[in-house]
């Protein structure tokens, strides 16, 4: 337990690290990053086991203090999932940018915003506090207003205007929402506020609460009507960071958040289920249509993810335990080919100079290892069977059949003929057909990004067996008791709070 | 009542010059404008009548104090909204470098 504040602390403190003796020191970055970021991975790991072990909660209170002022950091089912999740896709990506990160000049300040992003989402995961969770989803936020624009040119400066004001209209709407839920429920624990919410009805206080959230979580989690920001922010990050953008960033600060607000703290209502269901659905026909359109790489990738993040939420929406579990191993399938989608780009990128479709093709020669790893992606998000993402898609779309949404399994089914459509476009213009003369004299990446590529494809074909009912009752079975025994997380928390 | 309604409105001025406005930073002064009416929210509701500062001493007792904890709120929200517009205004200086106009009807780069 002593342990828990070390998430947060280990990246916090390495930024504040690197930012102050780190300049011209690009060696020492490296390999201090890739330990921090290692350690993290190794902590999470260490956590699944505990909880295994131990019944209930993790519960660390942060200076002693208890309710109500007090903050306090909560481990559960779901946080040591996204937390595996999250370190595991930072430190691969840490690894990936050691190379690619070489075409900018100050790289110490690339990893000084890396880690300051990575400690926000594991604070956000963390925190049993809901004011502690604006000011860690505030911290990885303005990190990653910041690395939108690290290449400081054109398109990237108009980029990321575009996302922070987005996100900062949606931030406000979150403080709003926090401030009414403190003046209705007079707390700030997330557990205390569920338990008092539990004893009121459903009133329009609740609702107007609900609106809010929605809106801000749901502009960082990029469902559809509030999608605008992804596709330009995507393209014009450096491709590690659109990588932990698509991976990691949107599911733990989007995801995530409305996961615990909406199941943990709110309990999810009839209503508030179909408006999931519908947005998510919106998003999977929305995002495959618009991918199926695009010439830039990563801007394809970028409508892919908010189709694919269609699928998480429709499963979510639907709630039954079956349905749950394909959204959780949904979202651990998509971290991980996304990731390596975006890497893949990267890659191409490095290599050749362009992302554009048009000017690429038969890379399959000159770049075998960038066209397994990517072909292994693209095989697991359009569900081919072996593949992890086939099992996942599966499970989304047996829960809608099951519950009785026909019309929502079947929109799910045509989403998944998109998936397949616009990344055979990607497979094609890239990897097969004529090379391009100006691509004659190019050489694959160097070692370190073919490492992290190599990695996450290797998870992409054997990411099945988290499935396995063993395996699963490690990682993803605690996951899906936590969302869906709504007062066990109010319970257990609070009774770790008020034993002395 | 009124002093909340007033608030509502100021957000409202807010919201509608960063929807509206064509100039950056008008819109970074919207932003800021929003930010604002939070903070007066949190403190506004945090406020007892005739209440005291929350400062607790010895030997006294303390019949009506204000809620200090959306004072503390408003203070990390303060802090945070510094952060934000200080990267604004970076990023707006840049497009300004780069583009020569804070206009963003001229800003259209990315088709969005």
């Amino acid at each position: 337990m002593q342990f828990i504040p070390l998430l947060i602390i280990l990246p916090l403190g390495a930024a504040f690290f690197i930012s102050l003796a780190g300049k011209n020191k690009d060696t020492v970055c490296d390999i201090f990053s890739t330990v921090i970021t290692f350690s993290l991975f190794a902590l999470s790991l260490f956590f699944i086991f505990t909880a295994k072990t131990y019944p209930g909660t993790l519960v660390y209170k942060v200076g002693g203090g208890g309710l109500p002022g007090g903050i306090v950091l909560v481990l559960d089912g779901l946080s040591i999932f996204m937390l595996t999740i999250i370190n595991f896709i930072a430190f691969i990506i840490n690894i990936f940018s050691i190379n690619y990160m070489n075409r900018f000049s100050a790289k110490y300040k690339f990893y000084t915003l890396f880690m300051l992003m990575v400690g926000g989402m594991n604070g956000v995961v963390i925190t049993g506090d809901i004011f502690n969770l604006f000011v860690f989803y505030e911290v990885a936020s303005i990190a990653s207003y910041a690395l939108v624009a690290f290449g400081t040119e054109k398109e990237e400066l108009e980029a990321s205007l575009k996302y922070t004001i987005i996100g900062v209209v949606g931030s406000l709407c979150i403080l709003l929402a926090i401030a009414f839920l403190y003046a209705y429920t007079s707390s700030l624990n997330m557990a205390d506020i569920s338990l008092s919410l539990a004893q009121n009805n459903l009133n329009s206080v609740v609702i107007f609460i609900s609106v809010l959230f929605i809106a801000g979580f749901g502009i960082k989690s990029a469902i559809v009507p509030f999608h605008a920001w992804l596709p330009d922010a995507h393209p014009a990050a450096p491709a590690p960071i659109s990588a932990m953008l698509s991976g990691i960033f949107i599911k733990s600060l989007g995801i995530y958040t409305l996961c615990r607000i909406f199941y943990n703290v709110f309990g999810m209502s009839s209503g508030l289920s179909h408006l999931f269901m519908f947005l998510g659905a919106l998003s999977i026909i929305a995002g495959g249509l618009l991918a199926l359109g695009q010439s830039d790489i990563k801007r394809l990738l970028g409508y892919s993810s908010i189709s694919q993040v269609g699928y998480i939420i429709l499963g979510l929406g639907i709630g039954s335990p079956l349905a749950i579990t394909g959204a959780l191993f949904h979202l651990f399938n998509h971290s991980v080919f996304k990731s390596l989608l975006f890497l893949n780009a990267g890659a191409i990128e490095y290599a050749t100079g362009t992302r554009n479709l048009e000017q690429l093709g038969g890379l399959r020669t000159k770049m075998p290892v960038t066209s397994a790893s990517s072909l292994t992606a693209a095989m697991s998000i359009s569900g081919i069977p072996p593949f992890a993402g086939f099992f996942s898609k599966l499970l989304i779309i047996a829960a809608c059949i099951k519950s009785g949404y026909i019309g929502y399994g079947i929109l799910a089914i045509i989403g998944a003929i998109f998936t397949i459509s616009y990344l055979l476009k990607f497979q094609k213009y890239t990897f097969f057909g004529q090379l391009k003369e100006m691509n004659k004299n190019i050489r694959e990446v160097p070692i370190f990004m073919k490492f992290s590529m190599v990695t996450l494809s290797l998870i992409c074909i054997f990411g099945a067996l988290a499935i396995m009912p063993k395996a699963a009752g490690y990682f993803l079975k605690p996951a899906q008791e936590s969302l869906t025994r709504t007062i066990k997380y109010a319970d257990l928390t609070t009774q770790v709070l008020y034993e002395k | 009542m009124l002093t909340y309604f007033l608030c509502l409105i100021l957000f409202c001025v807010g919201l509608y010059a960063v929807l509206r406005k064509r100039n950056i930073i008008k819109m970074i002064i919207g932003i800021v404008i929003c930010e604002y009416a939070i903070n007066l929210f949190l403190i506004l509701f945090g406020y007892r009548m005739n209440g005291r500062s929350p400062l607790y001493s010895p030997n006294q007792e303390i019949t009506s104090m204000v809620d200090p904890l959306p004072q503390a709120l408003a203070m990390t929200a303060i802090v945070i909204s510094l952060a934000t517009t200080a990267l604004l205004v970076g990023i707006a200086l840049r497009i300004y470098e780069k583009y020569g106009t804070f206009d963003i009807t001229k800003i259209n780069k990315l088709k969005g």
